[in-house]
């Protein structure tokens, strides 16, 4: 018990000392105890450990159980999640046919006007005509409705709407919300399945890089037509992918509709062509369209290359030469990836010093992607931010040139080059371990496994999520959320975790159960119950102290140390 | 005012229990009843994105305007509310912005065009934290300007340095205490039996992360609590928009009629990167002017509110870069390089658009397709620091950018 307490002291000072002088990268060549490799490796790899994790990975082997995490078809999933998904209808849906049964405001309109069939689903219908009348009724003029579109509405009205869909039954309760606001359900089934995922799925790591790469090819849901597209793009472009080739991942995000629509590139046509004719030239006849950078420019500098990665203002034009015609049929139906060829820019291009010749069409920008796939500065630069993510803030360069040569030398293999990271000693050394503090997703996640607690709606713990400041598939800019320490390390913040634990363990989150007759009146033992590790010292006199006086309810301890400075690091 | 400051005096201290009370809360809570003047306030607020500061402050004298955007440009002032608001027979604000026009006309309001980062980057990540780092170029820098603006005193304000919303954003971070708030009412341990524990346990850990900001908050927490006791109603009847700039900027005024010791505060809105239809079916509708009008009104209502005690405060607008002289091919404008910033307060010699104007012939743009840039942004917020906020040390505040060419905004 000492010499445990000596390690956590020495550690968290090794910790300070690197976040008061910067780079000293000897202590990423001290390595773990076993026990603690297995722990950090939980931390990292899955969403927080859960009771008996520790043990399972120990019978397993941690060699073995990291194998099987990098080959999620392996791991049989856990029929709990199943169960909980089932009911998500929108998750199974094409982008028509959410579009058709959760209709957005355009939809709903061109159905009213005869352009679009009604759909055939009675339910759907019976919608539908709800939405209509709505629409009819606002159209006419009800100012007071006007009032209400405020963001969020009232608060208090908010709590006990919450309240009541948590004590529904799933299918209810969705057809509830699909009646009130059907555009609502889709963020709802997107917010609980990814919770839910991050809960109860078994194949932890993969949810960990479904993470990480729908935060890298980030796109925002309450952007006009993603609204319907960001379900099948999680789906179909992000998903397959995570352990795949980069290049693959690549050209799945570029040629979604969903990141098409976000980064305007569905209106990215040649200047020269867009006069010459065809459907878009009769309907916009006075307006001169163009070309549109945005996407090419966030495809360098977020996407591959890095900010400096070596790319000139040029090259983004002539990427963005090269993307013209990639756009979409009809987005807000939920259109498909089209490539107009009558907008296409066929001049030559150049980029980063590779000549395009004249001629090109959809191939243009497939060499694009081929160039900066095969780029070294996107090696390095996907390499760091998986480190950083997985590894430390600060990330030693010796395991970024390791990783890196990895993501060369397979052609961009993502599970090789986090096969390369796993099997490093920085990966499993002190300079890592606890280096991290959780995010608002992994802090709220961990807490619930840590608890064991049973979830029946999660729309109130994406609402935790949000206070704490990471609205999910709510980030508006292409950068996603930042994964480095001081980003999350506020007053607002810490503060938003302190409540949230009391809330938790007080069964106070609506939707969400924990069984406060598993803790022990012992304060040590909760501690370490939810922790894994033996609490701090200050934590545990800290909880001693102001306890002394009452009686400490174990819900109440437990709260405690799940919003301690011990269970915000990972 | 005075049964105000009086109970807030009273309760506060009665929290502490009398002689217990911490230096800078006495200090605070006497200071409007001192001799001495008050607190100078600066208030920085950021439009995330790049708005478009051509289309904001419209230079309608400048022919080449209405050639580059023939989709967009807002047509010259006649009188209608479809025009731009003439401001000196040049220039024009844009007509959602037309609750600031009274103050610009009671000269409280100056303007100044073609300013921005020297730094040639059009990335907005890069261009942000330069911005916010106020070093541009350099991104070693880890803490921001307005920490840096704060004077070193002993036993300060827990919340002298406030950002509002869920994270503390570059320009406040650094040596000296800033905390976030996002909801003044609601920041505090909501179940009080952990009240207690949580602060012992921030106060005592080794975690220096984690326990530097964890005191922070505690002490501002502790000093929250005699503002929530009262509710708050903004001056007159003013009543601020309901977006998240508005409720910010309402919270901020609160925290400085509660004279709880605020020095710099922070607040953002987002939204301004528009390459796609930034107009709507008239070049002074749509998605701009929708963002504008959501803007304008917060900042009115603010001085509104503010009323006598905006002697004391300035508020400065920045954004990390304009956007193309040239419209683009889908109704929008790509990122660009110079734009307009906004400096307002009853200390700002205003009614004016301050700058040298570089002109928009092609020959006059920057790399042939920006405004240039004819005004260091490090100018216009080295004047507020030095001036306004009476720190001399500017050198400090922008380090590498050893003599800042002030243009007149703030008076005396």
């Amino acid at each position: 018990m000492k010499t445990k307490f000596g390690i956590t002291i020495m550690l968290v000072a090794g910790v300070a000392v690197l976040a008061a002088f910067g780079t000293d990268y000897s202590q990423f060549h001290q390595p773990l105890a076993k026990d603690q490799e297995i722990l950090h490796a939980l931390n990292r790899l899955t969403f927080g450990p859960r009771p008996g994790d520790v043990e399972a990975v120990r019978k397993m082997g941690l060699k073995k159980w990291i194998d099987q995490q990098l080959h999620p078809e392996r791991i049989a999933e856990n029929p709990e999640l199943t169960e909980r998904l089932k009911p998500l209808a929108s998750l199974t849906m094409s982008p028509g046919e959410i579009a058709t049964n959760y209709p957005p405001p355009v939809v709903v309109q061109a159905m009213l006007n005869g352009l679009l069939p009604m759909p055939a689903d009675p339910e759907a219908r019976a919608r539908m005509e709800l939405q209509a009348q709505r629409l009819r009724a606002k159209q006419e003029g009800k100012a007071e409705l006007k009032d209400k579109q405020g963001k969020g509405g009232d608060p208090l009205q908010q709590a006990m709407r919450q309240q009541v869909l948590a004590v529904t039954d799933p299918v209810e309760r969705r057809k509830l919300i699909a009646n009130n606001t059907p555009q609502q359900v889709l963020a709802y089934d997107l917010n609980e399945a990814k919770l839910y995922r991050a809960i109860y799925s078994n194949r932890q790591l993969e949810e960990q890089m479904a993470d990480f790469w729908f935060n890298h090819f980030n796109v925002y849901m309450d952007k006009g037509a993603d609204r319907i597209l960001t379900s099948s793009y999680e789906r179909d472009a992000i998903r397959p992918h995570v352990f795949g080739k980069f290049r693959d991942l690549l050209q799945a995000t570029a040629e979604s509709p969903a990141m098409l629509f976000y980064l305007d590139n569905w209106q990215n046509v040649s200047p020269d062509r867009a006069q010459a004719g065809g459907r878009f030239a009769k309907q916009k006849a006075k307006q001169s369209r163009g070309l549109n950078e945005n996407y090419a420019r966030e495809l360098m500098e977020l996407h591959t290359l890095g900010v400096d990665g070596g790319y000139t203002q040029q090259d983004i034009i002539e990427v963005a030469r090269c993307f013209t015609g990639w756009t979409i049929n009809q987005p807000n139906r939920g259109g498909e990836f089209m490539y107009n060829d009558r907008v296409h820019d066929k001049g030559e291009k150049t980029v980063l010093g590779v000549k395009i010749p004249a001629g090109g069409g959809q191939e243009d920008a497939e060499r694009v992607l081929d160039i900066l796939a095969r780029h070294p500065s996107t090696a390095r630069f996907i390499s760091t931010k998986l480190a950083k993510k997985f590894v430390a803030d600060d990330p030693p360069p010796a395991l970024i040139d390791h990783m890196a040569k990895t993501f060369h030398d397979t052609g961009g293999d993502i599970r090789a080059v986090m096969a390369s990271m796993l099997e490093s000693r920085e990966f499993f050394s002190e300079g890592a371990m606890r280096s991290k503090v959780k995010t608002p997703l992994e802090l709220v996640v961990s807490a619930v496994r840590a608890t064991g607690a049973e979830v029946n709606f999660a729309v109130p713990l994406a609402a935790q999520i949000a206070q704490l400041g990471q609205p999910l598939y709510r980030k508006i800019e292409p950068t996603g959320y930042p994964s480095a320490n001081a980003e999350w390390v506020n007053s607002a913040a810490l503060l938003a975790r302190m409540n949230f634990a009391l809330a938790l363990t007080s069964n106070r989150v609506p939707g969400i159960r924990v069984d406060q007759s598993q803790f022990d009146d012992n304060v040590a033992a909760t501690g370490r119950q939810v922790l894994f590790h033996e609490p701090s010292k200050q934590t545990l006199d800290s909880i001693g102290k102001a306890l002394t006086q009452r009686d400490p309810s174990p819900g109440l301890v437990a709260g405690l140390v799940l919003g301690s400075p011990d269970f915000q690091r990972r | 005012m005075t049964s105000r400051r009086l109970f807030l005096k009273s309760s506060a201290l009665a929290m502490f229990g009398m002689g217990a009370a911490p230096a800078w809360l006495s200090r605070a809570l006497y200071a409007a009843d001192a001799p001495s003047p008050r607190k100078k306030i600066l208030v920085a607020i950021f439009q995330r994105g790049a708005v478009d500061g051509l289309n904001m402050v419209i230079p309608f004298g400048e022919k080449n305007y209405y050639k580059l955007r023939p989709n967009l440009a807002i047509p010259k002032p006649d009188g209608t509310e479809d025009a731009a608001i003439d401001l000196d027979g040049f220039f024009g604000l844009h007509p959602a912005l037309s609750p600031l026009k009274p103050i610009y006309d009671a000269g409280h309001m100056a303007i100044v065009q073609a300013v921005g980062s020297p730094d040639p980057t059009r990335s907005h990540f890069d261009a942000q934290d330069y911005m916010e780092s106020g070093t541009p170029g350099r991104k070693a820098t880890l803490d921001g300007w307005l920490n840096r603006s704060l004077a070193q005193q002993p036993n300060p304000s827990p919340v002298r340095a406030v950002s509002l919303g869920t994270a503390l954003p570059r320009s406040m971070r650094g040596p000296n205490e800033a905390v976030a708030i996002a909801n003044l009412n609601d920041f505090k341990i909501r179940d009080t039996r952990g009240a207690g524990s949580f602060e012992s346990m921030y106060d005592t850990t080794l975690d220096q992360v984690l326990g530097g900001a964890g005191r922070e908050t505690f002490e501002a927490v502790k000093l929250m609590q005699s503002i929530q006791q009262q509710p708050y109603a903004p001056s007159g009847g003013v009543q601020y928009p309901n977006s998240p700039l508005g409720q910010n900027l309402m919270q901020i005024a609160r925290l400085i009629k509660s004279d709880v010791g605020l020095e710099v505060a922070f607040a953002e809105m987002g939204g301004w990167d528009t390459h796609f239809n930034e107009v709507g079916a008239r070049p002074t509708q749509g998605q701009l002017a929708n963002l504008l009008s959501q803007f304008g009104s917060a900042l009115a209502a603010f001085y509104q509110d503010l009323g006598d005690r905006m002697a004391d405060v300035s508020v400065v607008t920045m954004s990390e870069f304009g956007r193309t002289a040239r419209e683009n091919g889908s109704r929008g404008t790509d990122h660009g390089h110079a734009n307009v910033m906004f400096a307002f307060g009853g200390g700002i010699r205003g009614g004016k658009v301050h700058g040298e104007w570089p002109g928009l012939e092609q020959e006059q743009l920057y790399e042939q397709r920006d405004l240039q840039l004819t005004t260091d942004f490090r100018d216009v917020l080295g004047e507020l620091v030095v001036r306004h906020l009476g720190n001399p040390r500017v050198s400090s505040v922008f380090p590498g950018y050893e003599q800042p060419k002030f243009r007149g905004i703030v008076a005396g």
